[in-house]
């Protein structure tokens, strides 16, 4: 096979030069994407065996970048990426501002709420920015930034897919631990919305404050931590990884564990690999030589999204793009089964949420029968009326 | 590997005896068994379930319907059985993984689908030669060649486009944009108009092939199934150019279609995520893959009802029909 491989590569240069002249009629189109990837400092876990990627984020809008130069060289389209990753927020504020002074306008931005702001605030006029990391629900509810298009799921559009789910296994009494950090509390609360909503119980909820190994005392600290009246399932909010990884198999009752471990909903994962998303992973790990995350499968489809509507509109006009994505010709291929696009409000990118576990796909949200007058996704995250926001 | 190229020999001399007696054959590609199931097309019995390569998906029979096809895309080949006796014939080579492919009508060229390489490969299945390999969009899928032999055309699925190649030169020569992730082309038997679907879009589009511009749009729409869930695949056409058929995907219809008005006139029920259909070359019957329920529905074309449903192997994904 390794030779018949070898010799198929080598006719390819030929091909190659057959496309110079076979492309679509259209001007020519040089896009430059600026990547701004902020590098947090997660502090000590205590699950530590398996470090988040440096990279997360980065290499989807990598790949995000050959996928449209691949459709690209058929229309003399070329794009371009412009990448900073820092741990400093005002070296990426920097770069994001000459960069807008030498033409940039778009921008796939994996960084936190603040620092968002400040991007937009220094950045955003003219231009469309792209939120792929940032799932806090003010962004998407009452702490709008104009125009400002996300690719990451909330954390209410997380949770309900769960809440869905647990729903429709009437699973409806949760019992509830959440960590120290303020986003545990904000994926907490995401939670407690989720059970609301979907007409379940949080039968107790209990604050995780131990400091102690858990490697070495699981075993002993959570069977016990885990009492409580009678549950169905223990929901964790532990977004950093700490303490949640020791919660399966450890609980005082015999139930599962969903929430940011156990079962987790998920933007994306390895393990959803059907509607061709098999292949969006080949791709991803040729590349990255590791499995493509959630982070950045939100930056490939900040990347896609912009490849999608220079390729329809074929313009490089900011505000011609944002017209187009934000119109109902506007669709993307994110290999979930069904086309994406932007809620008109939040300018959030609708999408079904995969419920997964380690090794496999569980689930995949909206669950049947939950249903919305206008598209079942909407049942997950904050609708409409539920919000502040208006990106059109 | 050695077990299945001995078993089919083995059973050829039973098979051939019996074989004659046949109404026809339809083969079925079962993606994730590594199987295909023989289907004789009168009693709608299975004949036979045989190992193949890794993956099957596309699979093709040659013009005297002597020869069958199998892209075994994992295994990153594509096996030649005949399509009597079930025995293994040889590899060809496809380049890496090999999804969808066309026979050109003089039975020597082979159009492939490399999924993961951007890459159509041309093979010579005679004298096992890559003749060319060409350049395409991301995620090569749907492959066709017009029954004069003139065009094939190839579609790219996260790109969306089709793409046009010559098939004398082997030269790309143009490129169209087409609704989200076209998956199947299907030309008309007169050569003139090229049916193509879009999986994401949830159309088919025809267009002319001489302007290579586009004639029609259609849609589709089912009571009761939401909009996002039609989403069309398999097609093909009847030799008599009354009707289309085209798979639904996991809006678990096939759609039957006036071949010259266009009107869609019904949806017929199949099984679950239903992404192939073939037709029996005397165009009395259409089988459909229906991946996720494991089996195929058989439709009966005068009564446009489903007649039977057959059980196949795990993800059902091809279908043709030998006489």
């Amino acid at each position: 096979m390794k030779t018949i491989k070898h010799s198929l590569r080598s006719s390819v240069l030929s091909a190659m030069t057959l496309l110079a002249s076979s492309a679509l009629s259209a001007s020519e189109l040089d896009i430059r994407i600026a990547y701004l990837g902020y590098l947090e400092d997660r502090g000590p876990v205590l699950s530590n065996s398996f470090p988040e990627p440096e990279d997360s984020g980065l290499r989807g809008a990598e790949v995000g970048i050959k996928d449209n130069n691949t459709t690209g060289r058929f229309l003399k389209q070329r794009y371009h990426l412009e990448a900073l990753q820092s741990d400093n927020p005002e070296q990426l504020l920097e770069k994001a501002q000459s960069l807008y002074a030498e033409g940039v306008r778009f921008f796939v931005a994996n960084l936190p709420k603040a620092e968002l702001k400040a991007l937009h605030s220094q950045v955003g006029e003219g231009s469309i920015i792209f939120n792929a990391g940032s799932k806090d629900d003010a962004l998407r509810v009452n702490e709008c930034i104009p125009d400002m298009l996300h690719t990451i799921p909330s954390r209410a559009m997380l949770a309900d897919a769960l809440g869905q789910w647990l729903a429709a296994k009437r699973w409806n009494k949760w019992l509830l631990i959440t960590g120290q950090h303020p986003d545990d509390q904000a994926y907490a609360a995401a939670v407690k919305r989720a059970a609301e909503r979907f007409g379940s119980r949080i039968i107790e909820e209990k604050s995780w404050s131990f400091d102690t190994d858990l490697r070495r005392t699981a075993q002993q600290e959570l069977p016990v931590f885990t009492r409580s009246r009678d549950y169905d399932v223990v929901i964790v909010a532990d977004e950093r990884g700490d303490f949640g990884e020791y919660l399966p198999y450890n609980t005082w009752l015999p139930r599962p564990v969903a929430g940011t471990q156990g079962m987790t909903p998920v933007a994306w994962h390895k393990v959803v690999e059907a509607w061709g998303a098999a292949q969006l992973h080949s791709r991803f790990e040729d590349h990255a030589e590791r499995w493509m995350n959630e982070q950045d499968y939100a930056s490939w489809a900040g990347v896609r999204t912009l490849g999608e509507a220079v390729t329809q509109t074929r313009s490089d006009d900011p505000e011609t793009l944002r017209e187009f994505i934000l119109s109902d010709k506007f669709q993307l291929a994110g290999f979930k089964g069904r086309r994406l696009e932007y809620r008109h409000w939040s300018g959030q990118l609708r999408q079904p949420i995969p419920l997964v576990h380690p090794r496999a796909l569980v689930s995949l949200s909206p669950q049947e029968g939950f249903l919305h007058p206008v598209t079942d996704l909407d049942t997950l995250g904050f609708d409409a009326p539920e919000s502040q926001c208006r990106v059109k | 590997m050695f077990k299945k190229r001995l078993l089919p020999t083995l059973l050829a001399s039973a098979l051939l005896a019996s074989s004659s007696v046949f109404a026809g054959t339809a083969f079925v590609s079962n993606e994730r068994d590594n199987t295909i199931t023989a289907i004789d097309t009168k009693s709608w019995e299975v004949i036979k379930t045989f190992d193949v390569g890794m993956r099957p998906r596309g699979i093709l029979l040659n013009s005297d319907y002597s020869k069958l096809y199998v892209c075994a895309s994992d295994s990153d080949r594509v096996e030649v059985y005949d399509a009597k006796t079930f025995e293994f014939i040889k590899d060809l080579p496809s380049g890496d993984d090999p999804e969808q492919f066309a026979l050109h009508p003089n039975d020597r060229l082979l159009f492939i689908a490399n999924e993961d390489d951007d890459i159509v490969s041309v093979i010579d299945v005679e004298t096992n030669q890559v003749l060319r390999q060409i350049e395409v969009g991301i995620e090569p899928e749907g492959m066709g060649v017009s029954p004069d032999g003139k065009w094939a055309v190839n579609t790219s699925e996260t790109t969306n486009m089709l793409h046009w190649i010559d098939t004398e030169t082997l030269e790309l020569v143009d490129n169209t944009l087409i609704d989200q992730r076209p998956r199947h082309v299907e030309f008309t038997h007169d050569s003139k108009l090229l049916w193509a679907s879009a999986e994401i879009g949830g159309t088919v589009t025809i267009f002319d092939v001489e302007t290579r511009q586009e004639v029609h749009k259609i849609n589709f729409a089912i009571k009761g199934v939401h909009p996002d869930r039609i989403q069309p695949v398999g097609i093909q056409l009847t030799q008599d150019g009354r009707y289309a058929f085209v798979a639904l995907g996991p809006a678990n219809h096939v759609a039957v279609i006036d071949a010259k008005t266009y009107e869609v006139l019904d949806y017929l029920l199949v099984g679950r995520r239903v992404w192939g259909v073939g037709l029996t070359p005397d165009d009395k019957y259409v089988i459909s893959t229906n991946g996720v329920s494991g089996d195929v529905s058989v439709i009966d074309v005068d009564k446009m009802q489903v007649i039977k449903t057959i059980q196949v192997g795990r993800y059902p994904w091809g279908v043709v029909a030998a006489p």
